[in-house]
């Protein structure tokens, strides 16, 4: 169905029947494209609606067709037996009736072309939009289901891509290029029928006329292809350059830099302008190629049919009829190769999106699980170790990834029991494995080996249900969703129907009554895109109150980085003291006054579990921890002027 | 906007862009035309064949291959003029609307560029963005389809004329019959209208669930909230197929209406020419003909319905350029202000005032009441204040990157506006405390004027702490920033910012919270050497007890203005400066 056109083109006679139902045999050269049949064979499974009544379709679109020939057989009679030559006079004389008759038969078939096609249409389009809606919705679905691994920042883009951009060009292919594909194969198949029925080596001939313009067209698309791509890549580095100089626009000015500033985008322009204008050549010749080989077929045509008119046994009209199908088969085969294009683009997407449903559930969950009892968590972790999957280029979305190096785990070999009812901090530096130690806690990502047990129960055998009322994570940006503050905590129960004033108490016990007084509308305040009517903190804020919700017995923090505004800060320590009690609480530090507060501090490094202890010990024993401590003591004590 | 003003606005938008860059749009114009001429000619082409060719060698039952061989050339040379019609009407026409895109890129970036930074302030991002890609691409839209248009309604006029020849009844047949298609093409373009403006809304809609959903996945994962999201998404992307599906369904009606009329044009034609060759009025070749152009007919009707479709949306993106276009670009002043005085610099700020405005109101918000202060040369000032009492604002000032309300700033005892542009970007160096990199290796994220040597660059990045992290990377200096996998953290972005600033040794340095993300040892060990190795006078925006303490003087910004300049052990006496300090310090 992609990269086949020239085949299709040339008519091959079952070439789309057996493409859908089969998915084999799509060369008219006898070549079977096996990345065409999977993808068919892939697509169709994912979406059924597109193979439901596939043969009623047919059929409709068979009769459409042959129906859209009916005109020049309408001429070929009327002139055959309709105007009668006397041959001595050289008059003509026209038989009015045998003309009506053949108008009206005609007008009968052309109101039931357009009837059967207006049916066909409608069903084309219902079954390929809920396709598309529904391969939308599994997609969503199946990205929800990846890893921790699969979701980081530099891949978003991409995730959003799969769900919008991409459907949208099944889409587009949907009202355009499917019923292009769904007709004028059928078209040239039924001009060939019809040409057949007047003189088989008419149709042959003008089927081998054709036959050249194949392999032109084929090497052009090849070319076309290339020739596009690097005009893609141009405009995405157009783009960029251009968001450089209106995100960079206060370092432009502050260093004085807009002269080189504006020396690259005007570069950046000038290629996308030659790529453009390259891809506009192919653009342009493409659709005459057909135009070309269709004179030439029209000529053989007329030159050999005239010449062994007896021989095949042609009348005048018959001829006449000759010539107008063989110009018929113009039409379609350029209609195809205008849709090429889009055919190419709507594949390479439809590919994206199976790719997508086909990646494999990283983090699959137990049927149903064993519950874990309520209460404070003990947390036994064993020879725990965890490397992020390298991608596998097939799985991926055309971006590439280098493999991660096997050695190159985020943890290796971590060991540690925490008691029920502890405060621990994670600390270390950027990279040093905390904070996929804190993500592996939540099951965002299942370990490379190794195991963890809450309470004795296997992390990985805990029922979601109650994995999600036990464990707990605040992130770090504190993420919310663009409603209010109210809906935000609510987000976090089971149950669908948390009463006001729930939330209010859930605030109230953590002490952060004032602040939700503080708010411009209470709790019906609007929190903005991804929370950002509040700072980093208060979004904090807000998910601790979603965490007081349930009643965790783990609760895993992960401290903001970023500078968060005194008071806030206070409010957040505050209410941090009061959400751990009676839980086990696991932060990720990035602030020593953290860790110092802890029971217990687990000291990573390069992804090893390096120190751990309580914070004086630590300090005492003088190894890693206790040289950061100094630094940060050094830092931020008043003291009188020091070096 | 009533339809007559809509073409009236598309014509004007028309001339502007064909202004532009006439001589491709005319030479696709001459393609089109030529193409129209040879699309009329196959018509008569195809009639002559059937006269002189086929019918006489079934009278005569001779084969005269002179007239076959001449056919032959005719049918040939028809087609190939139409192919360079086609070719020449899309490459160029591609080449105007191509052009004209360069041109108005051009445009915004002069105006991107030029415009002071206040403007950029007040303007999303997004926005401007989305002018330079899709509204350059929309706005030109309509010249697409343009050219053929022009060559559509010469195939009407040439074959309305052309039917005229042959014979009067047959083109009323004609006149009949096509109006009839353009109502209702037209009637077709309104009644989509709505569904597919309801269709482009739900697209927005899913598109906007899916970047929240994926962005908070974090946090649908661990709230468990997975199968609630897949439902709001399911409802989204089920109203945009229920909107795509009534496009479809009346496309599904159109489309047939719009291709059953010329074919029953045909029927009536077949029927007036039986009519008309009886009388002798018409051969058999001219009812071929007339047929082959009752079918090249629907084209151009079809053809001025899409580029009527084009017109609306090139005019809305077109204004939408016009919110750049009409910025007027501030007169350049390279090389005409005054020079400064060598050595660090002096800077003298009195009675400053400056307000931002408030986005869709009169009123604006005032950010610096009354500043006044002066930094000696060589001095190290540090800045403290709580959150958003102005501190970037006052940053901002001094470099010249927007200008106050009211007040002066004097820098080497001249005023700001007063001095040479490329003198004060080489003079003062502001560090921001979101460090920008650009898509370039480390040595041009750090010499962004491309002017340092070697030597300079590395000493610069020593001074910063570039080196340590630099040293590690297989490239160094040539390493690209921005590509996958070269990922600086917060802190070493802060450093190359850092170095980007100190390689022009900038006689006035302004660090606006520059080393935030910067390991706080590390941190210590850059600013105590910046204070050694540099000759420059320093404003410092400080948040950790450590920086303050670096500094000569402190500077205590409250309440929009400055209420207290001394050491850190004098200020201490005072409660808001005390409370501050303490929270950084409890913060840290």
């Amino acid at each position: 169905m992609t990269a086949t056109l020239p085949d299709e083109s040339e008519a091959n006679s079952n070439t789309a029947n057996n493409a859908i139902d089969n998915g084999i045999e799509i060369g008219a050269d006898g070549s079977v494209d096996e990345g065409v049949v999977s993808l068919l064979r892939r697509g169709l499974k994912a979406t059924p609606e597109l193979k439901e009544g596939f043969a009623a379709t047919a059929t409709i679109g068979l009769f459409v067709a042959i129906g859209r020939l009916v005109i020049p057989v309408i001429i070929q009679r009327s002139i055959d037996d309709g105007v009668v030559r006397s041959d001595d006079t050289d008059t003509v004389s026209v038989k009015m009736a045998t003309i009506w008759a053949n108008v009206a038969v005609a007008a009968v078939v052309v109101a039931a072309v357009a009837i059967a096609s207006w049916i066909n249409q409608r069903r084309l389009a219902l079954r390929a939009e809920m396709g598309i809606a529904n391969l939308r919705t599994s997609a969503f679905n199946r990205i929800h289901q990846f890893s921790l691994a699969d979701h980081n920042e530099s891949r978003r883009g991409a995730l959003v891509s799969r769900v919008t951009s991409d459907p949208e060009a099944l889409a587009r292919f949907a009202q355009w290029g499917l019923f292009s594909w769904s007709i004028n194969p059928l078209i040239l198949l039924g001009v060939m029928i019809v040409l057949s029925l007047y003189s088989w080596q008419v149709m042959l001939i003008a089927v081998l006329a054709h036959l050249p313009a194949l392999f032109v067209l084929r090497w052009m698309q090849k070319r076309q292809i290339v020739v596009y791509d690097e005009y893609r890549t141009s405009v995405g580095d157009m783009l960029s350059t251009f968001s450089e100089s209106v995100s960079g626009a206060a370092a432009i000015r502050a260093y004085g830099v807009e002269d080189q500033t504006e020396r690259g985008l005007h570069d950046s322009i000038a290629v996308r302008y030659r790529t453009r204008m390259r891809a506009n050549r192919y653009m342009a010749g493409l659709f005459v190629i057909g135009d070309f080989f269709g004179a030439l077929a029209l000529v053989t045509v007329l030159v050999l049919a005239l010449w062994q008119r007896e021989t095949w046994g042609l009348s005048e009209g018959g001829l006449v009829a000759c010539l107008i199908l063989t110009n018929l088969m113009r039409e379609p085969i350029a209609e195809l190769s205008e849709t090429f294009d889009q055919t190419q683009t709507a594949a390479a997407a439809w590919r994206k999106v199976l790719n997508v449903l086909d990646h494999p559930v990283d983090v699959v969950e137990p049927e149903p699980g064993i519950d874990l009892p309520p209460g404070p968590i003990e947390v036994v972790v064993e020879n725990l170790s965890f490397g992020y999957r390298a991608r596998t280029s097939d799985s991926d979305d055309g971006e590439r990834t280098e493999p991660d190096d096997a050695l190159d785990l985020a943890l290796r070999d971590v060991t540690v029991t925490i008691p029920a009812g502890t405060n621990v901090a994670v600390v270390g530096e950027t990279g040093s494995g905390k904070t996929t130690f804190a993500k592996l806690l939540c099951r965002l990502a299942d370990p490379t080996s190794g195991s963890i047990r809450l309470n004795g129960v296997e992390l990985a055998e805990a029922s979601p249900a109650s994995r999600i009322h036990s464990l707990r994570m605040v992130p770090q940006d504190g993420f919310l969703f663009d409603t209010s503050v109210a809906e935000n905590v609510a987000y976090g129960s089971a149950t669908d129907s948390t009463s006001r004033s729930e939330i209010q108490a859930s605030f109230e016990r953590l002490g952060l009554g004032w602040w939700t007084e503080r708010l411009q509308n209470g709790l019906d305040t609007d929190v903005g895109e991804r929370g950002e009517s509040l700072s980093v903190g208060e979004r904090q804020l807000v998910a601790l109150a979603r965490a007081q919700l349930v009643d965790p017995g783990l609760l895993v923090l992960d401290e903001a980085t970023s500078a968060v505004d005194p008071e806030t800060d206070q409010a957040l320590t505050q209410a941090l003291k009061r959400l751990a009690e009676g839980r086990t609480m696991v932060s990720v530090a990035h602030r020593l006054s953290t860790a110092e507060a802890a029971d217990l501090v687990l000291v990573f490094d390069r992804g090893r579990l390096v120190e751990e202890g309580s914070h004086t010990d630590l300090v005492k024993a003088g190894g890693i921890y206790a040289g950061l401590h100094a630094a940060w003591l050094g830092n931020t004590r008043v003291n009188p002027r020091s070096p | 906007m009533s339809e007559r003003s809509v073409l009236r606005r598309g014509m004007g938008l028309v001339r502007e862009l064909v202004g532009l860059h006439p001589v491709p749009f005319a030479i696709s114009v001459s393609g089109a035309v030529l193409f129209a001429g040879a699309l009329v000619g196959a018509s008569y082409v195809l009639g002559e064949v059937v006269d002189r060719v086929v019918a006489p060698t079934y009278r005569t039952g001779e084969l005269a291959p002179n007239t076959l061989a001449w056919a032959a050339a005719a049918i040939v040379a028809v087609t190939v003029l139409r192919m360079i019609g086609v070719v020449f009407r899309r490459y160029f026409a591609g080449m105007t609307s191509e052009r004209v895109q360069v041109t108005f890129r051009h445009r915004l970036t002069e105006r991107y560029l030029g415009l002071p930074m206040s403007w950029h302030q007040r303007t999303p991002t997004g926005e401007l963005l989305a002018l330079s890609d899709a509204d350059v691409e929309k706005s030109v839209d309509l010249l697409h389809p343009l050219p053929f248009s022009i060559g559509a309604a010469c195939i009407a006029v040439l074959s309305l004329g052309y039917l005229l020849t042959i014979d009067p009844y047959i083109t009323l047949v004609a006149l009949a019959v096509f109006p009839a298609l353009g109502l209702i093409n037209n009637y077709y373009s309104k009644r989509i209208e709505e569904p597919a403006a309801a269709g482009q809304a739900a697209v927005g809609k899913v598109s906007s669930i899916a970047h929240e959903s994926f962005e908070g996945a974090l946090v649908v994962k661990t709230l468990g909230r997975s199968v609630a999201e897949g439902e709001r998404f399911d409802r989204a992307s089920q109203e945009l197929r229920h909107h795509r599906v009534l496009v479809g369904y009346l496309r599904a009606v159109f489309e047939p209406v719009l291709d059953i009329i010329p074919s029953l044009g045909i029927l009536a034609a077949v029927v007036v020419s039986g009519y008309r060759i009886e009388a002798g009025a018409m051969t058999v070749g001219n009812m071929i003909t007339v047929t082959t152009l009752f079918s090249v007919l629907a084209f151009p009707v079809r053809v001025f319905g899409y580029f009527l479709e084009t017109v609306p949306p090139s005019l809305v993106s077109r204004e939408r350029l016009n919110r750049v276009f009409d910025e007027t670009l501030p007169a350049r002043q390279d090389g005409r202000g005054r020079r400064l005085p060598d050595g660090p610099l002096r800077l003298d700020i009195a009675d400053m005032n400056f307000s931002y405005p408030v986005e869709a109101s009169e009123i604006s918000e005032q950010v610096l009441d009354k500043v006044s202060f002066s930094v000696e040369p060589g001095e190290v000032v540090a800045l403290v204040g709580s959150t958003g009492v102005g501190k970037s604002t006052l940053c901002q000032l001094v470099a010249g990157l927007v200008p106050p309300d009211q007040g002066k700033i004097k820098i080497g005892g001249i005023d700001l506006e007063a001095i040479d542009p490329i003198e004060r970007t080489d003079a003062i160096a502001l560090v921001f405390q979101e460090s920008f990199m650009f898509a370039d290796s480390i040595a041009a994220n750090i010499d962004v004027s491309n002017r340092a040597t070697v030597g300079e660059i590395e000493h610069a990045a020593d001074l910063a702490q570039v080196v340590s992290f630099v040293d590690e990377m297989p490239n160094r200096y040539d390493t690209l920033l921005g590509e996958r996998g070269v990922n600086l953290s917060g802190g070493q972005r802060q450093r190359v910012a850092l170095a980007r600033a100190l390689v022009r040794r900038p006689r006035l340095l302004i660090l606006d919270d520059a080393t935030s993300a910067v390991d706080p040892k590390v941190e210590q060990q850059i600013l105590s050497r910046l204070g050694e190795e540099l000759n420059t006078t320093t404003l410092v925006v400080a948040q950790r007890v450590a920086t303050i303490m670096l500094a000569d003087r402190v500077l205590y910004l409250a309440d929009g203005t400055i209420v207290a300049s001394g050491t850190h052990e004098e200020l201490m006496g005072i409660e808001g400066y005390e409370n501050l300090v303490r929270a950084y310090e409890e913060a840290s």
